[in-house]
């Protein structure tokens, strides 16, 4: 059985002002999250990826759908239930900087956790599990412990984060834009960890905007636009196969450093290239667009 | 599970494990070199604040009166209730003269200092309590409860105090100076509401707090542990501002006659000037110093504030 | 056209002491010519970009000269650089979607500007339209306010407001950062229609993406902690860089098609040096895995190779070797 289970998730907001009526953030989507599996989520802003990973870790509730761990619908958690659902899933947002109370020091989201996770574990005892903790990811303890956030950089602060979810018994990971604002030459490190928890059974959602670490770190890609899921499979079949015109257009979008945009000598349409297909105005329609499926498990939507 | 995932060496292969080794030298001398530099901010602080002008004048200003009110009652060589003979101009015996009665004024007005001070804590700390209170609800629940709050702030808004006031006193026929200081609390929270309303709300949407939700703690230990904090300096602001102005809004109401029935204050020495016609028969003194005084009482404690404004937001420098 | 800066030290004023986020840095651009300059977070790009139009209040110039067309830039007298801006000089600064003015219609935005420097609306009304149309905005945009408008339309507007009297050169400080990738891609193949149709005729392109830059730039600069590795022409850094940071830094970079289980990528161990008390000597030798007793002392930026300028011991031997 999988350890997450996505099920027709949806989320209206209402707006008041100027557009008046309803935005539609996400439209039934579906998808499931295996042990073991990174499953990277990839949209553009507005996609309402970062939405989903909300909804997971209940941090927002979903206009309808169930979300469901371990067999357990989570949105019928009270709060005894929900403390337990947080020992098993976790997450990590984008902004080192914003994640951590400014003015207490870094660790003291070990100390959080322990009043409600380790109630009566003695001292020695707690510091040599954070110890532990601190070693899985590649921190010396010396160098975080005892220090405020903007005494560490962000790869140090992310990692910490990390500590603080294995800390706990951690099945699954939400990662959101986790490496988005750290420098280049520390990124590969943080992505090279997460694989190495993905071997050792953790479940990972990666959720990225940047293709090529969706591409790096994953085995299972999804791709959502407008609320709702435009093609979804195994990820060498997603970018070595794409099927919707918006997963290629998006792949044609990709900066690389070996691959020019347009090859040399070729005019430049830069009015065009500023309206993207896939890139429809208007209002989006509640009920998402089916999926038909091309390959086995490589799942593609009726273009909208 | 667990275990495995913690002991599981976190690099699976060579490189990993290069990195994880060059890592441990490396950052140890990185992360000790990242500690001088960085100035910690209860230090920045204190820099500043000795530095700005205004804070330091008004807290002088300010201490100046505390102390009248503490000492003034020891060196004054009269009592308040003590009678003399009437409209005696300032002299070296009755420092500011005596009134229509013959009380000594000097000795009046510490008395009443101690009376403004307390009336001035006592609606601050009632309307901040509640203020504060409300706010943090709101501002963190939002949904159907802030919709509610903010129904019965504005509602309190509404209600003319002054009127409120009247009308109580019309039954109440004593009133301390208790009262006078819940009253002035129970009608100027709402501003108050609204400002811890409108900091909570950006405060909530940080990323820390989403964390504190993901370790399970309760909303209350939260807003009092990770928000409030990032709000003290705005939180002290607010009390220092509500303190000037509780102490302005009970000298108003002393001065109208709806103050306390009993005891001294500056606003009742001035209203007992204006009944007895002092501007008129020019004793000047009755109402000239302690109107002076409420005047820079208030005054110090504003620009104090704003220099405290300044020392806590970088950006209001002027250097 | 050319800009040459020479020398030019830069410190930023702080309780602690003075910070130099630009440390005795040299480059010219020229004519036609889009200049990447790339480098982490910290290395001080965006002081070295900004400071060429505009020194923030705490900043101070404490050495070196920018020069236009042979004419020194008086860029540490705000008041005498206005005459520069907007008209040589122009700046599209990092998260220039919230430099708008909320309260303003797009329309009297523009007015604003060019009132500023001495232009009638009316008179470049017409040239204001068509550029807007050669981005693919219509008309309509200029009654709108800046709610109104997404992110990536903002940034096209900042763009064309930018550029509006031609300067000479163009400063885009991480213009592609926060956009979507399709978003990046039109706003990347802007800046090289802009350059084309001179409306500006060199630019300065700040950022950390080496990608995009190996995308629009015709050179690229690395910078480091305050000072220069290397220079040279954006085919040969990405392909054949000579400074160990730019060589790591490419390693590290995860592109499309890259599997991890088919390729780990290893990246740069430790952290860039605080710029408060910077070591004496390669400021990147605490990290790099070829340094040696020579790294104790500065290495000169110097020409190796024709039009490839590196700072490292290790390569020039290499170099005077072969």
């Amino acid at each position: 059985m999988s350890t997450l289970q996505i099920e027709q998730v949806s989320k209206l907001y209402r707006t008041s002002g100027l557009a008046g009526g309803v935005t539609r953030a996400l439209r039934e989507v579906s998808f499931d999250i295996d042990q073991g599996e990174v499953v990277t989520l990839i949209g553009e802003s507005g996609s309402g990826k970062t939405t989903l990973g909300k909804i997971v870790l209940r941090l927002i509730t979903a206009s309808s759908g169930k979300v469901v761990f371990q067999g357990a619908d989570i949105a019928g958690f009270g709060r005894a239930e929900l403390r337990e659902y947080y020992r098993y899933v976790q997450g990590i947002f984008q902004d080192p900087f914003s994640s951590y109370n400014p003015i207490y020091k870094a660790d003291r989201v070990f100390e959080m956790l322990r009043d409600v996770y380790f109630p009566r574990v003695p001292q020695r005892a707690w510091e040599a599990k954070i110890d532990s903790a601190l070693e899985a990811v590649t921190l010396n303890p010396g160098d975080v412990r005892n220090r405020y956030p903007h005494q560490l950089s962000g790869g140090q602060l992310q990692r910490l984060l990390i500590a603080r979810a294995l800390l706990l018994d951690v099945k699954l990971l939400i990662a959101d834009e986790v490496i988005s604002m750290l420098d280049a030459s520390t990124r590969v490190d943080i992505l090279n960890l997460l694989v190495s928890l993905k071997r050792a059974g953790l479940a990972i959602l990666f959720i990225t905007h940047d293709l090529s670490l969706g591409n790096y770190v994953s085995d299972r890609t999804v791709i959502l636009r407008r609320g709702a899921i435009a093609e979804m499979g195994p990820t060498p079949a997603v970018f070595g196969n794409p099927q919707h015109s918006y997963t290629k257009a998006l792949l044609d979008a990709v900066p690389q450093l070996h691959k020019k945009w347009h090859s040399p000598g070729a005019v430049r349409d830069v009015s065009a290239a500023t309206r993207r297909p896939g890139r429809s105005v208007g209002p989006v329609a509640l009920a998402p667009p089916a999926l038909t499926e091309c390959e086995p498990g490589h799942l593609v939507a009726v273009e909208e | 599970m667990s275990d495995s995932l913690i002991d599981a060496p976190a690099g699976s292969g060579a490189e990993q494990s290069a990195v994880a080794a060059s890592l441990t030298p490396i950052g140890a001398g990185a992360a000790g070199l990242a500690s001088p530099h960085v100035v910690r901010r209860g230090g920045e602080f204190v820099h500043y604040a000795v530095r700005n002008p205004k804070l330091l004048f008004g807290l002088a200003l300010e201490a100046l009166f505390v102390l009248g009110a503490i000492i003034g009652p020891i060196i004054s060589p009269h009592n308040a209730t003590d009678l003399f003979r009437s409209y005696l101009h300032p002299s070296a015996q009755h420092w500011l003269g005596t009134n229509n009665i013959g009380n000594d004024l000097f000795a009046q007005l510490v008395y009443g200092l101690r009376d403004s001070y307390l009336v001035g804590a006592l609606g601050a700390l009632c309307a901040s309590a509640i203020g504060m209170a409300l706010g943090f609800i709101a501002g963190y629940r939002g949904g159907w409860l802030d919709e509610v709050l903010q129904m019965v702030t504005n509602i309190m808004v509404m209600i003319p105090s002054l009127v409120l006031l009247i009308v109580i006193g019309a039954y109440l026929t004593t009133r301390g100076v208790l009262f006078e200081g819940v009253f002035i609390g129970l009608t100027t929270w709402p501003w108050v509401a609204r400002a811890v309303r409108a900091q909570t709300f950006t405060l909530r949407s940080r990323d820390f707090v989403d964390l504190a939700r993901l370790s399970g703690k309760r909303p209350a230990a939260i807003v009092v542990r990770d928000i409030a904090p990032n709000m003290a300096s705005y939180l002290f602001l607010v009390v220092v501002l509500l303190f000037g102005s509780s102490m302005l809004l009970a000298a108003s109401y002393d001065f109208l006659g709806l103050g306390p029935t009993n005891g001294i204050s500056l606003g009742t020495m001035m209203n007992q000037a204006m009944l007895w016609s002092a501007l008129q028969l020019h004793t000047w003194w009755w109402f000239v110093a302690p109107g002076v005084v409420l005047t820079g009482m208030v005054v110090a404690l504003l620009i104090a504030n704003v220099g405290l404004d300044e020392v806590f937001n970088p950006k209001l420098r002027s250097q | 056209m050319t800009v040459r800066v020479e020398n030019l030290k830069i410190a930023y004023r702080t309780l602690a002491g003075d910070v130099c986020p630009v440390d005795d840095v040299s480059f010219s651009v020229g004519d036609g010519e889009i200049m990447g300059l790339a480098g982490e977070s910290g290395c001080g790009k965006s002081t070295l970009g900004t400071s060429l139009i505009r020194l923030e209040t705490r900043m101070a110039v404490l050495g070196g000269k920018v020069e236009l067309d042979g004419v020194e830039l008086p860029i540490d007298d705000d008041r005498a650089m206005r005459r520069y801006r907007m008209k040589e000089i122009s700046l599209v600064p990092q998260y220039a979607m919230s430099a708008l003015n909320p309260t303003r219609k797009i329309r009297r935005l523009a007015a604003d500007l060019l009132r500023c420097h001495g232009v009638g609306y009316g008179e470049i009304a017409d040239e204001l339209r068509r550029r807007l149309d050669l981005v693919g905005l219509d008309a309509g945009v200029l009654d709108r306010y800046p709610f109104e408008l997404s992110g990536g339309m903002r940034q096209r507007v900042t763009l064309v407001l930018s550029t509006l009297l031609n300067p000479s050169l163009l400063i885009a400080d991480e213009v592609t950062s926060a956009l979507d990738v399709s978003t990046q891609r039109a706003v990347g193949e802007l800046m090289m229609e802009f350059r084309d149709r001179r409306f500006v005729k060199s630019m300065i392109a700040i950022t950390h993406d080496l990608s995009i830059l190996a995308q629009i730039a015709d050179s690229i600069l690395v910078m480091y902690a305050g000072r220069l590795a290397e220079k040279a022409g954006s085919d040969t850094i990405v392909n054949s860089p000579l400074h160990p940071y730019t060589q790591l830094l490419l390693a590290s970079l995860p592109a499309v098609g890259v599997r991890h289980d088919d390729t780990t990528l290893v990246g740069i161990p430790g952290r860039p040096p605080p710029l408060s008390n910077p070591p004496a000597g390669c400021r990147f030798a605490d990290r790099c895995p070829f340094a040696y007793a020579r790294c104790k002392e500065q290495p000169p930026f110097t020409e190796v190779r024709p039009g490839h300028q590196v700072a490292c011991w290790k390569v020039a031997e290499e170099v005077q070797a072969a």
